[in-house]
């Protein structure tokens, strides 16, 4: 099978597992952690605002220099389709990882392409969100649901944008030829990370834009 | 080592299975937004019903959604159990983290009003 050729390939361990796995999986363990905290802080300070703009309520804020009223400034439909289109990514990517483990080059290649745009997809999507919140008069000083929501939804960005660099670099090295079966983990690796970029969405999409 | 491997890591699952559970993950998306849409609509069908249940329905719903991404995608249903405590130990310490939080910034907001 070519995902134990991956493996044999390697000494074995004192866990008969892959260290290279073993260290995904304890840094994916350890930005639960850093997640969590970035999450208890926004709610912790969800509703504590005293001015505007907000989530989803009318508010007063100060817009160009004086005060004025403030319309809600979620779009959920948008964010929804951007949601779509991260978990369709975690779709593409396993398939791109059948692909790589069978051998399959044109599977392997197409799938990745699929991944890494709808991540550029996402990572476009939040560029327009925190410009045009911006636009609305929500700065990162602004209010205390500014500075919980850009440093929350700003790390996840940050991580996927990450994760789009180094699905990059994989599709280039199997564009080249450089990703045969026995180096499916090299994928697998990468395609772990990008799926706990999903997850963290998972959690944070509710949270932030649909719970009261 | 083959065979060592061979007792911890398993075939993963076909595109067959991966279909459902992306089929399944856009469905449950769907239903959070239409439980939010629902719970902002007085004139909505069920209004009255999701409206006090929004928060739990989408707490159920995502946790879902994160459990069948971990299981499938991630190959944990397959792969040791090693990587599985890798990560449910950490999402245990994690969600005390966020509830000790909670309740300790609702004690100070009730002990200290204007805070």
């Amino acid at each position: 099978m070519a995902h134990d050729t991956a493996h044999a390939m390697h000494p074995p361990t004192a866990t008969g597992l892959d260290t290279r796995k073993l260290a995904i999986w304890t840094f994916i363990g350890s930005e639960c952690l850093f997640f969590a905290t970035l999450i208890s802080n926004y709610l912790v300070y969800k509703g504590q605002s005293l001015v505007g703009p907000l989530p989803h309520e009318t508010s007063q804020c100060m817009l160009h220099g004086q005060m004025a009223t403030c319309e809600p400034i979620f779009e959920i439909p948008l964010v929804t389709f951007g949601t779509a289109v991260l978990l369709f990514s975690s779709f593409f990517v396993v398939l791109a990882l059948n692909g790589a483990q069978k051998g399959n080059r044109k599977q392997l290649i197409g799938w990745l392409s699929a991944t890494v745009l709808c991540g550029l997809f996402f990572v476009g999507m939040q560029v327009y969100e925190f410009y045009h919140f911006f636009h609305k008069g929500l700065g990162y000083t602004t209010n205390l649901f500014g500075s919980s929501f850009y440093t929350l939804t700003g790390f996840h960005g940050t991580h996927v944008t990450l994760g789009v660099i180094w699905l990059a670099t994989v599709l280039v090295l199997a564009i080249r030829g450089k990703l045969p079966p026995e180096k499916a983990l090299n994928l697998e690796i990468a395609a772990l990370y990008w799926h706990f970029v999903d997850v963290v969405w998972i959690v944070i999409f509710p949270v932030v834009y649909l719970m009261r | 080592m083959d065979a060592q491997v061979a007792t911890h890591e398993h075939a993963h699952p076909g595109p067959a299975l991966y279909l459902k559970v992306a089929v399944i993950l856009f469905v449950m998306t769907a239903l959070e937004v239409l439980a939010f849409e629902v719970s902002h609509r007085s004139g909505w069908p069920m209004h009255g019903l999701v409206q006090p249940l929004l928060n739990e329905i989408l707490i159920i719903l995502s946790a879902a959604k994160f459990a069948l991404v971990a299981m499938f995608y991630m190959h944990l249903k397959q792969d040791s159990k090693i990587f599985s405590g890798l990560l449910v130990f950490p999402l245990i310490i994690a969600a005390v983290v966020i509830l000790a939080l909670l309740l300790l910034f609702a004690y100070l907001r009730a002990q200290h009003p204007g805070m």
